[in-house]
């Protein structure tokens, strides 16, 4: 048995189609991501996941539980970590988690040894308010106070949005730490890059899934050849791109240009380096990559 | 000519320092890049830049202005668009911009062909009079964007314009950003997205208050010995 199963999931507010048939499993003891941008559908998933928000149709099973009849169960066995803060700014520190733990029906000192690494991290603050805390200290209280009752599966929702590249790093490796003691994380990211810290993703985008599968999967089965270069002025080069007539997928990344053929590459790569010269550009070698999740992303955005 | 002249400008807060002697300097027309870890003083240095909060001591020049003594005149000539999406959402696309760009003393029938204008670049003019909070996300950014520059500023300050944003908007945002560049308004933005780093003429990072490096992104990959902007911050962070 699945540990979560979501069966043909749809929401609306008014007009506006927030989930379309959405079907997932999650199976125990993995880290499962909702890969998307804003306004996907991510986080009215994850409120009807964690019993906050009922769904228009579908049939959503949380270890076997339903969450429309059996909430008040479920409640008691997940933690959440909601993508707006959500502790009590003018309580401090340990007075947050120990109300926690006390709504829960648990101890601080029963639980200690889940939350250990990151509470450390938090005992030079423990007596300060949490709405005076750094951002990410204050992600770190709200993922202690999610913990403190061992809850078999963790929801978070975005915790990295808007953290430093470094920050984002630790709470990834916070989160692998989670899953080794036998916790089922399921975890939203605007960020393609923390998409290979998952064992499997679901790519979402306007409130469909537009693949699930193993972050490695995903990339093999990429539909283009991908090729990158380097040069100068890639935003000139974009305002040209239309004049070239293969068909290919063409964008900036970082300093470099990535073009992905869907013709043969044996007549693609040379028209596209005559296409160069004849624009007089300046640029470095053509090189083949191996996609990463952005590039996937984007090639099954257009493709969609 | 210069847009923006830092000199030794710094911020306290009791005995906290958050912004601690920075210096740097910003031409016209160049996409500055302004990064960070979270807390390292960021948001307090683009406060004062905007003229909403005075230095403790130092100052900065703003298109010529002092930020110290002549904060009204910067607020004319600059442009800020926050993370947040700061649009009205029961407003519709052109009443927003008309709000904003009355604001800015823009006279109406001037106001009118701008907005006009400035929605058929975004190819949003069929989108006219739908209320912001039909619209999706990653347009409403490219609105806020063209709302921002809509009084022409000599600057903009631009605070992680796409947060949130999928790959292909943000892709399209960055390319707005080089068509304000490309008319000569400056821009000075600060991302999470080390990709989006690349895309700068030069960059700085802040740490704790200071500026500990400043440059275009080959000369910083150079100086660190890396290959990315990413390195370079990771390097950077946890020397």
């Amino acid at each position: 048995m699945p540990e979560i199963d979501i069966q043909h999931i749809n929401k609306r507010f008014g007009k506006i189609e927030a989930l379309h048939d959405i079907n997932i499993m999650v199976e125990q003891g993995e880290v499962f991501g909702l890969v998307g941008p804003d306004g996907a559908g991510k986080s009215t998933l994850f409120n009807i996941l964690t019993t906050l928000l009922l769904p228009d149709s579908g049939q959503v099973d949380i270890m076997g539980m339903d969450v429309v009849k059996d909430y008040l169960q479920i409640r008691q066995s997940i933690g959440y970590l909601p993508g707006v803060f959500s502790l009590y700014p003018d309580l401090s520190v340990q007075e947050n988690l120990a109300f926690f733990a006390t709504m829960y029906k648990s101890s601080v000192l029963d639980n200690m040894s889940l939350i250990k690494p990151i509470w450390k991290q938090l005992l030079p603050f423990k007596d300060r308010p949490a709405g005076k805390l750094s951002g990410g200290m204050k992600q770190k209280l709200a993922l202690c106070c999610a913990l403190i009752h061992k809850p078999k599966i963790l929801f978070l929702d975005e915790p990295t949005t808007g953290v430093d590249p470094v920050s984002r790093k630790e709470f990834w490796d916070i989160l692998k730490d989670i899953q080794h003691k036998n916790v089922t994380v399921v975890v939203s990211t605007p960020y393609m890059d923390e998409a290979t810290r998952c064992d499997r993703i679901a790519l979402i985008q306007n409130g469909n899934i537009i693949k699930i599968d193993t972050p490695n999967n995903i990339i093999s089965n990429f539909r283009g050849h991908l090729y990158t270069v380097k040069m100068d002025d890639i935003f000139g080069l974009m305002q040209l791109m239309n004049q070239f007539e293969l068909t290919c997928n063409y964008y900036p990344y970082g300093e470099h240009f990535h073009i992905a053929f869907y013709d043969e590459v044996e007549k693609a790569l040379p028209a596209f380096e005559r296409f160069l010269q004849d624009h007089g550009r300046q640029y470095g070698e053509i090189k083949p990559i191996t996609p990463n999740i952005e590039d996937c992303f984007i090639e099954l955005m257009q493709m969609s | 000519m210069q847009s923006i002249v830092a000199k030794d400008l710094t911020k306290q807060f009791g005995t906290f320092t958050a912004v601690n002697h920075i210096n740097f300097e910003v031409e016209k027309g160049e996409i500055f890049g302004f990064l960070g870890a979270n807390g390292a003083g960021k948001t307090t240095a683009i406060k004062m830049m905007s003229g909403l909060l005075l230095p403790t001591s130092g100052d900065a020049l703003i298109g010529g202005y002092s930020i110290r003594t002549e904060s009204k005149q910067i607020k004319k000539h600059i442009g800020y668009m926050s993370q947040r999406f700061s649009l009205y959402n029961d407003l519709t696309v052109f009443e927003n911009m008309q709000l904003f760009g009355t604001v800015y003393g823009i006279p109406p029938k001037e106001l009118k062909q701008r907005i006009n204008n400035s929605l058929e670049e975004l190819m949003l003019l069929d989108k006219k009079n739908s209320l912001v909070a039909s619209i999706p996300l990653g347009w409403k950014q490219k609105l806020a964007f063209a709302t921002a520059i809509l009084h022409r500023p000599e600057i903009v300050f631009l605070d992680e314009p796409t947060s949130g944003v999928d790959p292909i908007v943000r892709r399209e945002f960055w390319k707005l950003i080089y068509q304000a560049a490309a008319q000569g308004i400056t821009i000075f933005v600060t991302t999470h997205y080390m990709d989006e780093a690349e895309y700068c003429h030069r960059i700085s990072i802040m740490s704790d208050g200071c500026l500990k490096l400043i440059g275009t992104p080959d000369e910083l990959k150079q100086q660190m010995g890396v290959n990315s902007i990413e390195e370079v911050f990771v390097k950077f962070v946890n020397r």
